[in-house]
């Protein structure tokens, strides 16, 4: 059973092959087992996850379950969840018990999912390494001597280790995009605004948005369904409607029309894995889609645009973080000046720092228009470069990474070489607009992935188009060799 | 530009963050290496470009003002480090 999608788990529980009581125990069971490996978990919720498998299985009982009723899921640990620790992958929240749920978990508790637990992560989902967890490192499913990315790093981890189906992640410069291609597994990180960010814990709100991830473009659509949607809580959600995913996963992509654009495809990148994204198109050419390169020209300045503006609002929305009123305090402060210094100081780790001092200094007195305005300027021309190449094309093709999964340790060293790790994902958040990755083959024996991004609000062509391409290719079901049993 | 040592030292009091006189080289270094990657911003021209707040240019949007949470003091309360009778509690800042 650990290597059934969502779709086909629950299948399984409406044939009524086992219960959701019997799945949640084992995959319980199972994360107990292996997870010391890969420390993809940060918190287990064992009892809340049975109590509500019991009450999933109820639910079926009296033939009321729904599509997601009694299905396994971890949460991307910044995702507030009442009676379960939230602990943001920091120090600082080590003890923090949120008093209520995030919209998106509370959408999925409703629709009668199981939460196993909370899944590891970079602190305040900063890094694309999961090195700079407080829990420690996550490893590689694939080769444990290696990252699963970041920052979501635990829930395509546990993925990968078919230690649960689905996971939750955020994607503020490509935390849900990055990890999935280097754990294999598929990534969707919607439009800005499509799925509400109350009860995730802000990084940088102009760009934050959750998604799911998942081990197919059809779990994807299923839990992005009930995911989305507009939130009297979150003013920043949209308020456009839903369409139905499923419905056109299997629209056929004859006259697909996809734009490469030249400078992802540009000397840098692992050769391997240029060639593995080439195979993919032609994948895509097969089933009647047209290909055409495009140009992104300003590429390379959203790696600095992005790096002032988001730690600019991280220094904005961590400043919460002043030990009056939840988190870390640090002990006996002479003063209040004190108080808060200290218990940031004891309660962040470095890169938190690092990010906070730098958007401190980006906004300071004096350097507002120098870096900040010029920021902002340099976003709409990059927005302005998408917007004109998907006038032209309906999708956009390109790798997730430059490089495969990187070994513990070896970027963690400097800061700067870690944030190139981004080039190919972090456009998309200044633009706002959706992308999804899908494993497309191997550069040795570690996983790529296949960037597809599309138009505002077109989650429902990415998944058509990946899930098309999940048809006809079967690297999306390649588990790591070595897992350990079952 | 450059930072110095005094500079990061008005960084980190600014963030309100305490640095021990020993980090202070580790951070001027990392955060001049930062600089350097974001000051590539400076070379192009955005003359008569309308910065981008929102990726979609949205406004806040604004709903009838009616009171719509009950009182969840206590609730709320219950993960602060230290409250007393439902107020939050902080060293003395007024002799």
């Amino acid at each position: 059973m650990f290597n059934l999608t969502l779709s086909e788990l629950s299948q399984a529980l409406s044939r009524g092959d086992f219960s959701s009581l019997e799945l949640t125990q084992a995959l319980l069971d199972r994360i107990q087992r292996l997870d010391t490996t890969y420390n993809s978990f940060i918190t287990l919720s064992e009892e809340q996850a049975l109590e509500q498998a019991k009450a999933a299985d109820a639910l079926r009982a009296a033939g009321k379950a729904t599509a997601l009723t009694g299905l396994p899921i971890a949460h991307k640990d910044l995702f507030c969840t009442q009676g379960i620790r939230t602990s943001c992958g920091s120090k600082m929240l080590d003890n923090f018990v949120s008093p209520y749920n995030a919209t998106l978990v509370e959408r999925l508790n409703q629709a009668g999912m199981v939460t196993l637990g909370k899944t590891n992560m970079d602190e305040f989902a900063m890094g694309s390494s999961n090195e700079s967890s407080y829990y420690g490192s996550v490893k590689n499913p694939w080769d444990t001597d290696r990252v699963p990315g970041g920052s979501s790093g635990g829930s395509a981890a546990a993925v990968a280790a078919r230690l649960v189906p689905a996971t939750t992640g955020s994607d503020t410069g490509g935390s849900i995009r990055q990890p999935a291609a280097l754990c294999g597994i598929t990534g969707l990180k919607p439009t800005y605004g499509r799925i509400s960010r109350y009860g995730m814990i802000a990084y940088a709100s102009s760009f934050d948005q959750a998604g799911p991830m998942t081990r197919s473009a059809e779990d994807a659509a299923l839990l992005l369904q009930a995911m989305a949607g507009e939130d009297p809580l979150d003013s920043t959600c949209s308020t456009q409607a839903v369409p139905d995913y499923s419905a056109t996963l299997n629209d056929s992509l004859a006259g697909l029309r996809i734009g490469l654009p030249k400078e992802y495809f540009a000397e840098g990148t692992d050769p391997q894995i240029l060639q593995r994204v080439r195979e993919a198109i032609s994948e895509f050419e097969k089933l009647g889609a047209s290909v055409k390169e495009i140009s992104l020209p300003n590429t390379q300045l959203s790696i600095p645009a992005y790096y002032i503006l988001a730690p600019a609002e991280a220094s904005s929305n961590l400043s919460r973080f002043d030990g009056v009123r939840y988190g870390h305090r640090c002990a006996s402060p002479k003063d209040l000046e004190d108080l808060y210094k200290r218990t940031r100081a004891e309660g962040f780790g470095p890169e938190v720092k690092r990010r906070i001092m730098v958007g401190t200094y980006a906004l300071s007195e004096g350097f507002y228009d120098a870096y900040y305005r010029k920021a902002q300027q340099i976003r709409r021309v990059i927005q302005q470069d998408f917007v004109a190449a998907l006038n032209e094309v309906d999708v956009i093709m390109a790798p997730v990474t430059p490089c495969s999964a990187f070994r513990l340790g070896e970027k963690n060293s400097d800061p700067v070489s870690m944030y190139m790790e981004d080039i190919f994902t972090l456009s998309l958040n200044l633009a706002g607009l959706p992308g999804i990755s899908i494993p497309c083959g191997f550069a040795d024996h570690l996983p790529v992935g296949l960037q597809i991004i599309g138009n505002y609000f077109a989650e429902g062509k990415l998944l058509n188009v990946a899930h098309q391409y999940q048809q006809v290719t079967a690297w999306h079901t390649q588990a790591p060799a070595n897992l350990s049993e079952g | 530009m450059s930072l110095d040592r005094s500079d990061v030292e008005r960084i980190a009091h600014l963030a309100r963050i305490a640095i021990d006189e020993h980090e202070v080289p580790e951070y001027t270094e990392s955060l001049n290496s930062i600089l350097t990657l974001i000051d590539q911003l400076q070379s192009t021209s955005t003359e008569g470009v309308e910065p981008l707040a929102h990726p979609m240019d949205a406004v806040q949007r604004l709903r009838v003002d009616e009171v719509t949470e009950p009182n969840q003091r206590e609730q709320l309360q219950a993960c602060a480090p230290a409250v007393e009778e439902g107020l939050f509690l902080v060293p003395k800042v007024i002799e």
